[in-house]
Formats: structure tokens, C-alpha cells, sequence
């Protein structure tokens, strides 16, 4: 009765073979390596790249352990931490001699390489990918400004309104932001029929409400707002904006395996493994900037009558830097004739002195608007105004000279190369999200991470060892199959941790640990079984066979609740937490095989073959004297 | 070897008042403890900026005390973590007058940079200047969320092992279950509050991981209660708890003696990081025992289970549940 059919004893051997070969890249650990890939999207890094890479290597004087190709790009081996550090800095030289980051074609990043054989790689056995508390790095969680966003689509639609209004002559009293709304003011009711139907054909993404206000200056509104749907489908653009536009900013840093994920609705998660510099890190990630155009109000006299104090209805007094660096006021009116949200692209450049600037292109309905504006106003002066963080500046207020068709304009002024392809990087990158703040930031130095490693591995082995000798001790032959089936129990848990490519943390290796010493109990409950029943008298045979069996459903039970438990954490935790979560109910299911199935099999191979069993090596079993028995 | 040479069942339902009076005043104390002192929480859920420098030699912790109190963070605790180099500050989350919600998009920045200001000035007045072991910032919105998520997280168990346990066994046991393992996870938040062991989210973790943990003292247990009521006839209902508990009662040390084996280890070698939730873990394990064993049994018995429970419904309900039974 104690023995496996033959296919239960393969699956078990097959659990243990494939989880054993899945675990060694764990062990094989990690040689340093250089990462090439590409920083534009038309440059492709590809086998065609690696003798240059050769070449450039060679020249320094650097020896490599292999170059080889993959999706991502070129990464070269080497021998340590040294040669990689070298090989960096001469890879960065031959390969972007621009000074500027943003001129740069490609991105080298140091990174670390699997030290396992290509085979191993190939059918996917990778290490467990490590947490940034063990590896190092910085973790950032940005919450995207979902109202934010919103105002400024009501602001850029609030110009488009005004101009279709213009267009079609349907006179306005005034079209304005209010809150969350846009409020339209028509001198008649007629007018606002008129605009309302065209609304509705037009910008379907709006709301319209009469609002039969009391009339203070003697106009019929029209209220409008964004509709929910169109809320929504903003906020999924601007969160997947912002997260393409964090990948390109961020591919500039130079990281090797960057993490950036969407987390809830408005939310992302920026991981940045063996990055340090926090300072600069969070300059490339916090920064958004958007563009303005305004209206230079050059009433007579309005610049000195704001000077002294009285500034006009509807202007708003701002600084202009000059190219010899001095400031200036200058009054704007504050209305926008158009945002950067019409931005489609931003290049950096020169002008046609020969001076630095940067080349904006815009979308149709930009364009519409720019050549009306610009049509209307020659003559006049527009201030173009870089908004980041907050802070509005005005980059530059040239005098329009012609009609700018084309939705093509240039900005240039006071600046150097390398502020104008800061400023398009930014515009570009930053021409359509909605700015960001961070909310939760974790750096972790690569000194804590490896003290991280350590002090878990030691956790786990002395609370595995301490086990081990203890059950070794007390359950003789059946506590070293059950310490072997602890074994498994962790050779398992490492195996899918490493194929699933879970993130271990520092409390993933606490709950490791914990996982262990909660698993022998399923052990400790069929050990005491099957004592319990050698002791009501019953055959070695059938006392094992019997303890394995009632212990079951014990096992099964108590293994449910704890699952209970890891699944609320797992469903409800963050951060942390989750990393414990995910190691601990996994470990559960692991711990359910291993402490059952492989430990039976073990113990069927060894007593289930010999027929007159009189003896089971399971400590002492000791009897109560017969007349005292209950 | 063999640790528990029991003749007959240990009459513990014959002490279940006192048991139960004395695990009411724990708990009325770590309620008071909990209302008066309030739990010692990390910046995870209270906000604020955490900076850990390592220095190469003793951390001079009056210097770094001058140079905070110059900065402007006169009241930030600055203490040792670990060991006498490795120092932690902790910086408190600037607070808006007007609002703590409406925290504007310019000030955000600046109070998430805390830390970097933090590291750089402890960098340029030191002699030796210390490594930066780890800088946390966590904003106001993020706490919030935390504490609503713990404790949601902590309905969800309860809820979840009410209906498993009510479905497997009784709603007897279900609740008395639950009971007992409430009053562990109050005792261990009554010790954190008296303490003032800071409540991290690992400690959380390790909360929940004990209310799993314990249930599955009281389910196997319970598990003997079931077996014994089906199995043997003519035992008062106290009888057969204290047989459950005597003839589980090996189990129960051994397993949570490997148990604490392993967190033992992770007290000792597991750093300061994992100290404060290998310390709930101990408590919640030594606790554990203790109510599953003497709290929820004692709670079973008043609550009324008895022998029909098992026998009636298995029989007329269902035959397979009879064969399990039978085996069981």
C-alpha cells in the first residue's frame, strides 16, 4: 500500500529535475557587461553594429568576454567591475562624442549579465530578479495631476472655441475657463442656437448646459463641460504620454533595465536599478514643460501703468531676459492663444543668423489657429512662454512679421545649443502630459542592497539548519525525508520565483524563511501521525499509509487559511508588502507538494518495498503502560 | 526522543474561565495601550523623508544634530540604526498651513528633495563624508492609502477565513476562530503601542501573516475536535476539546518551535530591517498558541458545539462527506 505508481514517482523526479535546472542560473551568478542600444527610433543597434564595437574596444585596449546581439541592442562581457567601468567610459566617448546628452545616438549603460551558459538562457532559466533593496537603485511612484490635466485641455478648447466662433462670425461676449467649465457669453439667444448646434457638431467631447444666469451684463451663457468619457480617455492619454515620454527621458540617464508601469489610474512606477544619482534622476523625471502663446499687450502707456501698479483687466506682467542677459518687463494679456498641446514635434536648431533655436511643428488645428493670429496681428509682438513647474517664463517675444502658414514656428533668443535642445527635448517630451509630482520615493545604496542579500541569506540558512537538526533528531530517518522535503520546498520556491521572474525583496527572503518554518509543520503533523498510530498498535505499513492519509486534511485545511491570509496581502498590499505576499503564497503551494507528495515518495522507496516491516526509523515512539491507556 | 509523555487528556476546559479571564485583561490592556499610546508609525503611512548615511567611523551624532537644527529641522529625530555608524534621521513631511491636500505642484518637488538636501549638507560638513545607505520619501496621499489598504486587507482576511472555516467546519468554530485571532493581532499592536516599536509596513505584513498563521493552530485543532466527536461516542463536549488539545499538543510546540526557530534567526542575523517584523512574528507565534489552544476551544465549548453537529448533517446530506468522514 505504500507504494507510487510509477508515474507519480516521475512526476515527482521531473518537479525536481526541471526546478533544479531552473534554479542553477541563481548560482552561476552574474559577470559585469555593457549595454549599447539605440536612442532614436530610426538607429538600429543590430550584428551590423558589433565590429564597430569590436574596433572601439580594441583601440582601448580593453579585453571583452564576448559581444553578442540581442533584442535590446549589443552588450559586451567582462572580466569585472573594473574592465566594465573602462569600457563604459570608452564606449561613451567613441560612440556619443556630442557634449549634449540629447544629441546622443545611443545609450551605454553598465549593466550585469547571467554568468550561465547560452542553453540555460535559452529555455528561459534566468536569476531571480532582484528587488531594488537588494540590488540598489531608486524607486519613484508619480502621481500624474489628472485635474491638471484637465483645466489645461479646457483651456486649449477654450481657444479653439473662440477661434471657431471667429471664423463662422458668430459674435461672443466672451469665452472662458470658469472652474471646470467653460462659460460662453452671447449677446443673444439667437447667437448661442447658432453656437450651441455648432458645439455640438464640432467638439463632441463637450457637455453643453443653458444656464439662465442672472443676467448681470445683459448675456444668455452657455456653460460647457468636459463629457466623462472624454475625461477618462484623457486621463489613460495623458498617463500613457507621460509614461512614453519618462522611456525617452530616461533612456537618456543611461539605465539598463529601467522600470516604468502604469500602477492604478493615475499613477506610475519608475524603478531605476544601480542608479544613485537621485538629483538627477528626478531632474529628468519631475520636469514638464509646456508651452504658451500670448498676446504682448502694447496699449500706450498699459506697460507703465502696470509698472506703477495698475495693471490692466486681463494682463499679466512677466519678465523677458534679453540676449545680453538683462531683464525687461513686458505685459501679456493673459488670454492663451494657444498651448503646447498643439505641439506635435520640437527639434533643435538654428535659426537663419545662425543662432540657436528650436523648430516647433504643430498640429491642424494649431496651425488654423497660428496663421489667423498671426494673420490678424502683423505687426504686433507674441511672446512665446516656457511653463515648468509652475514658473512661466517668456523665452522669447518676437514682432510677427508675416503670416505664418504651415503650422511651423521657430523659437528663437536668448539661449545657447545646448539650453535649445534642452527646451525641445522638454517641449517635446513634455508637449502633452500633465505634470507629475512624486508622491513616494525609495533610494537604496548598493552597499545596503548586498547587506540586504546577506543578512536574508543568513536568516534563511540558519532558521533551515536549525530545522534540520532538530527534526534529523527527533524524527530520526523520517525528519531527514522531511528536511529533504524541505529542501525541495525551497529548491521549488526559487525555481518559480526564477520563472516567473518575480521580484524577490528583502521581505520576499523574510517570508522565504517564514515559508520554511510553517512548511515542516505539514511534516511535523504526518510524523506525529503516524507515531500516534504505531502506538494504537498498528502495523509500520499501515501506520504510515494511515498518518499520511488523516494528515491530509489537516494540512490542506491549516494550508487554506494561511493562503487566506497571503492572498489578502497579495491583493491589498503595496510596496513591501506584496513582495512578502508573493513568495509567501507561492511557498504555500510548494510546501503542500513538497511536504505530502515528495516526502511520501521518498519514504514508499524506501519502506514501501520491504515486505516484513517491523521497524520504521521514526524516533522513539513511546507507549503509555497498557493498564493506564485510556 | 520523545518530548510529551502524556498519560491522559490535560484538562484544560476545566480552567477555560481563567484562561479566558486573563486573556481578557491582556487585551483590555493592549486596548488601552493602543488608545493612550497609539501606534509608533513609520513614515510609510505617517509621511514624511527617512535618510540612512553610513560613516566610516562612530557617527557623530551631536554634529549631525547642529548641522539638522541649522537646516531648519531642529525637532527631526536623528538616531542610531544598527550599529554605532549607521545613523537614521527621520524628516517630517513639511505641512501645509492651508491645506495638507491641496499640496500646490511647486511645493511637492521641494519636499521630496528633502533628503537629497539632507545627504548633501551631512556630506560637506563631515571629515569623512558617509555613504548614502537609503533615502524613502513618501507623500501624504501615499499614507493614507496605506493604513485603508491595511485595513481593508485585514477585513478581507477575517471575512475570508469566517467563510472558509464555516464551510469546513462550523460557524461555531468560525467564529470562535476569528475571536481568538483578533485578540493575538490586538495583543501584538498593544505591545508595538507600549513599546513604541515603530509599525513599519513589514510589521503589517507580519500581523496578517500571524492571524493566517494562528488560524492554522485553531484549524488543526479544531481538526481533532471534528475527528474525535465522529469517531468516539459518550464524551462530554469539554472532554473531547481536552483530548483534541492534548493529542495535538506535541504538533503544536514542535511546529511553532520551527517556527520561531526561523524568525529567531531572522532576530539575529536579519538586521535592523527585518528586526521589527521578526518581533511581531515572535510575539504573534507565542500568542498563538496560546489562544488557539486556550482561547478558542474554551469559546467553541460556550458557543455549543456537540457531537450532532458532525454526525447528523454528514449523514443525511451527503454520502461522500460520510466516506471522508469515515476516513477522516
Amino acid at each position: 500500500m505504500n507504494r507510487f505508481p510509477l508515474w507519480k514517482n516521475i512526476v515527482v523526479l521531473a518537479a525536481l529535475l526541471i526546478s533544479f535546472v531552473y534554479t542553477l542560473p541563481n548560482f552561476l551568478g552574474s559577470s559585469p557587461a555593457v549595454q549599447i542600444s539605440s536612442n532614436r527610433a530610426t538607429l538600429k543597434v543590430d550584428d551590423k553594429f558589433k565590429p564597430r564595437v569590436e574596433e572601439i574596444l580594441a583601440a582601448a585596449n580593453i579585453e571583452n568576454m564576448g559581444i553578442f546581439t540581442d533584442t535590446t541592442g549589443i552588450k559586451a562581457r567582462f572580466a569585472d567591475e573594473d574592465t566594465q567601468a573602462r569600457a563604459r567610459v570608452a564606449l561613451e566617448k567613441a560612440l556619443n562624442p556630442a557634449p549634449d546628452a540629447a544629441d546622443h545616438d545611443y545609450v551605454v549603460a553598465l549593466n550585469f549579465l547571467s554568468a550561465s551558459p547560452q542553453w540555460l538562457t535559452g529555455i528561459g532559466a534566468r536569476p531571480m530578479y532582484l528587488g531594488l533593496d537588494l540590488r540598489g537603485g531608486v524607486h519613484f511612484l508619480l502621481q500624474v495631476d489628472m485635474p491638471g490635466a484637465e483645466l489645461r485641455r479646457l483651456d486649449s478648447i477654450a481657444a479653439d472655441l473662440r477661434t471657431l466662433m471667429r471664423d463662422r462670425n458668430l459674435r461672443y461676449a466672451g469665452i472662458n475657463r470658469e472652474g471646470r467649465s467653460i462659460v460662453l457669453r452671447f449677446q443673444n439667444d439667437e447667437t448661442r442656437t447658432k453656437a450651441q448646434a455648432l458645439i455640438r457638431d464640432r467638439f463632441s467631447e463637450l457637455a453643453l448646459a443653458e444656464a439662465e444666469a442672472a443676467n448681470v451684463d445683459n448675456t444668455t451663457r452657455l456653460t460647457a463641460t468636459l463629457r466623462p468619457e472624454a475625461l477618462q480617455q484623457l486621463g489613460e492619454y495623458a498617463l500613457k504620454q507621460n509614461i512614453s515620454t519618462l522611456h525617452n527621458r530616461i533612456n537618456e540617464l543611461g539605465v539598463a533595465e529601467p522600470v516604468i508601469t502604469q500602477q492604478g489610474a493615475d499613477r506610475i512606477v519608475v524603478q531605476l536599478p544601480g542608479v544613485l544619482d537621485t538629483t538627477k534622476a528626478k531632474d529628468m523625471i519631475g520636469r514638464t514643460a509646456t508651452l504658451e502663446l500670448r498676446m504682448v499687450d502694447e496699449t500706450p502707456g498699459a506697460l507703465e501703468a502696470a509698472l506703477a501698479g495698475n495693471l490692466p483687466y486681463g494682463d499679466e506682467l512677466m519678465t523677458e531676459h534679453e540676449r545680453d542677459g538683462r531683464a525687461r518687463p513686458i505685459l501679456l494679456k493673459k488670454q492663451v492663444v494657444l498651448t503646447g498641446e498643439r505641439l506635435t514635434n520640437a527639434q533643435p536648431g538654428v535659426d537663419d543668423n545662425g543662432q540657436p533655436a528650436v523648430h516647433l511643428d504643430f498640429d491642424a488645428s494649431g496651425a488654423r489657429t497660428i496663421r489667423a493670429i498671426t494673420g490678424e496681428n502683423v505687426g504686433k509682438r507674441m511672446a512665446i512662454l516656457l511653463i515648468e513647474k509652475g514658473r512661466a517664463e517668456v523665452v522669447t517675444a518676437p514682432v510677427i512679421r508675416s503670416e505664418i502658414g504651415g503650422g511651423r514656428m521657430m523659437i528663437s533668443g536668448s539661449m545657447r545649443m545646448s539650453e535649445a535642445s534642452d527646451i525641445a527635448l522638454l517641449l517635446r517630451a513634455g508637449s502633452l502630459a500633465a505634470p507629475m509630482e512624486i508622491i513616494e520615493e525609495r533610494t537604496i545604496g548598493p552597499s545596503l542592497g548586498k547587506d540586504n542579500i546577506r543578512k536574508g541569506f543568513d536568516s534563511t540558512l540558519w532558521g533551515f539548519v536549525a530545522i534540520v537538526v532538530f527534526m534529523c533528531l527527533y524524527y530520526r530517518m523520517f525528519g531527514l525525508i522531511s528536511s529533504i522535503a524541505l529542501t525541495a520546498n525551497l529548491l521549488f520556491l526559487v525555481a518559480l520565483l526564477s520563472i516567473l521572474q518575480a521580484t524577490l525583496t528583502l521581505p520576499g527572503i523574510a517570508a522565504i524563511a517564514l515559508t520554511l518554518g510553517m512548511a515542516i509543520d505539514a511534516n511535523v503533523l504526518i510524523n506525529e501521525r503516524i507515531r500516534e498510530e504505531l502506538r494504537a498498535g498498528l502495523p509500520p505499513q499501515a501506520a504510515i499509509h494511515a498518518g499520511y492519509e488523516r494528515a491530509f486534511d489537516t494540512i490542506l485545511d491549516s494550508n487554506l487559511t494561511t493562503l487566506i491570509a497571503g492572498l489578502a496581502l497579495l491583493v491589498f498590499g503595496s510596496g513591501p508588502v506584496r513582495g512578502f505576499a508573493v513568495v509567501h503564497c507561492l511557498g504555500i503551494l510548494t510546501s503542500i507538494f513538497s511536504a505530502v507528495t515528495v516526502s511520501r515518495a521518498l519514504i514508499n522507496l524506501i519502506y514501501g518495498y520491504q515486505r516484513k516491516l517491523t521497524h520504521v526509523s521514526i524516533g522513539q515512539v513511546w507507549k503509555p503502560e497498557p493498564n493506564k491507556a485510556r | 526522543m520523545e518530548f510529551f509523555r502524556i498519560k491522559k487528556d490535560i484538562p484544560v476546559m476545566r480552567h477555560a474561565l481563567a484562561f479566558n479571564i486573563i486573556s481578557l485583561i491582556t487585551f483590555v490592556l493592549a486596548v488601552l495601550f493602543l488608545i493612550l499610546r497609539g501606534l509608533n508609525f513609520s513614515v510609510e503611512f505617517t509621511g514624511g523623508t527617512l535618510v540612512e548615511v553610513h560613516y566610516q567611523d562612530s557617527a557623530p551624532l551631536t554634529e549631525i544634530r547642529a548641522a539638522l537644527e541649522q537646516a531648519g529641522y531642529s525637532d527631526a529625530p536623528v538616531q542610531y540604526f544598527g550599529s554605532s555608524q549607521d545613523v537614521l534621521i527621520r524628516l517630517p513631511l513639511k505641512l501645509h498651513d492651508d491645506d495638507a491636500d491641496a499640496v500646490s505642484a511647486n511645493a511637492a518637488p521641494d519636499t521630496a528633495r528633502q533628503g537629497e538636501l539632507v545627504l548633501a549638507m551631512l556630506q560637506s560638513t563631515a571629515v569623512t563624508p558617509p555613504d548614502l545607505r537609503r533615502v524613502e520619501f513618501v507623500g501624504p496621499q501615499v499614507g493614507k492609502e496605506l493604513a485603508e489598504n491595511g485595513a481593508l486587507a485585514l477585513l478581507f482576511v477575517v471575512v475570508g477565513i469566517m467563510v472558509y472555516l464555516a464551510f469546513r467546519f462550523e460557524w461555531r468554530f468560525a467564529v470562535s476562530t476569528i475571536i481568538a485571532n483578533l485578540h493575538d493581532v490586538t495583543i501584538i499592536l498593544g505591545f508595538f503601542a507600549f513599546f513604541q516599536w515603530e509599525f513599519s509596513l513589514s510589521v503589517l505584513a507580519a500581523v496578517l501573516a500571524v492571524l493566517g498563521y494562528s488560524v492554522n493552530e485553531s484549524v488543526v485543532v479544531f481538526d481533532r475536535v471534528r475527528e474525535t466527536f465522529r469517531k468516539v461516542r459518550g464524551m462530554t463536549t469539554a472532554q473531547v476539546l481536552d483530548h483534541a488539545i492534548t493529542s495535538t499538543m506535541s504538533r503544536t510546540v514542535i511546529t511553532h518551535g520551527s517556527t520561531q526557530a526561523v524568525v529567531l534567526s531572522m532576530l539575529i542575523f536579519g538586521g535592523e530591517t527585518l528586526h521589527n517584523f521578526a518581533l511581531a512574528l515572535t510575539i504573534g507565534i507565542c500568542f498563538g498558541i496560546y489562544s488557539s489552544v486556550l482561547v478558542a476551544s474554551p469559546i467553541v465549548m460556550w458557543l455549543g458545539v456537540s457531537r450532532e453537529q458532525f454526525i447528523k448533517p454528514a449523514k443525511t446530506k451527503d454520502p461522500t462527506v460520510t466516506a471522508d468522514g469515515a476516513c477522516v
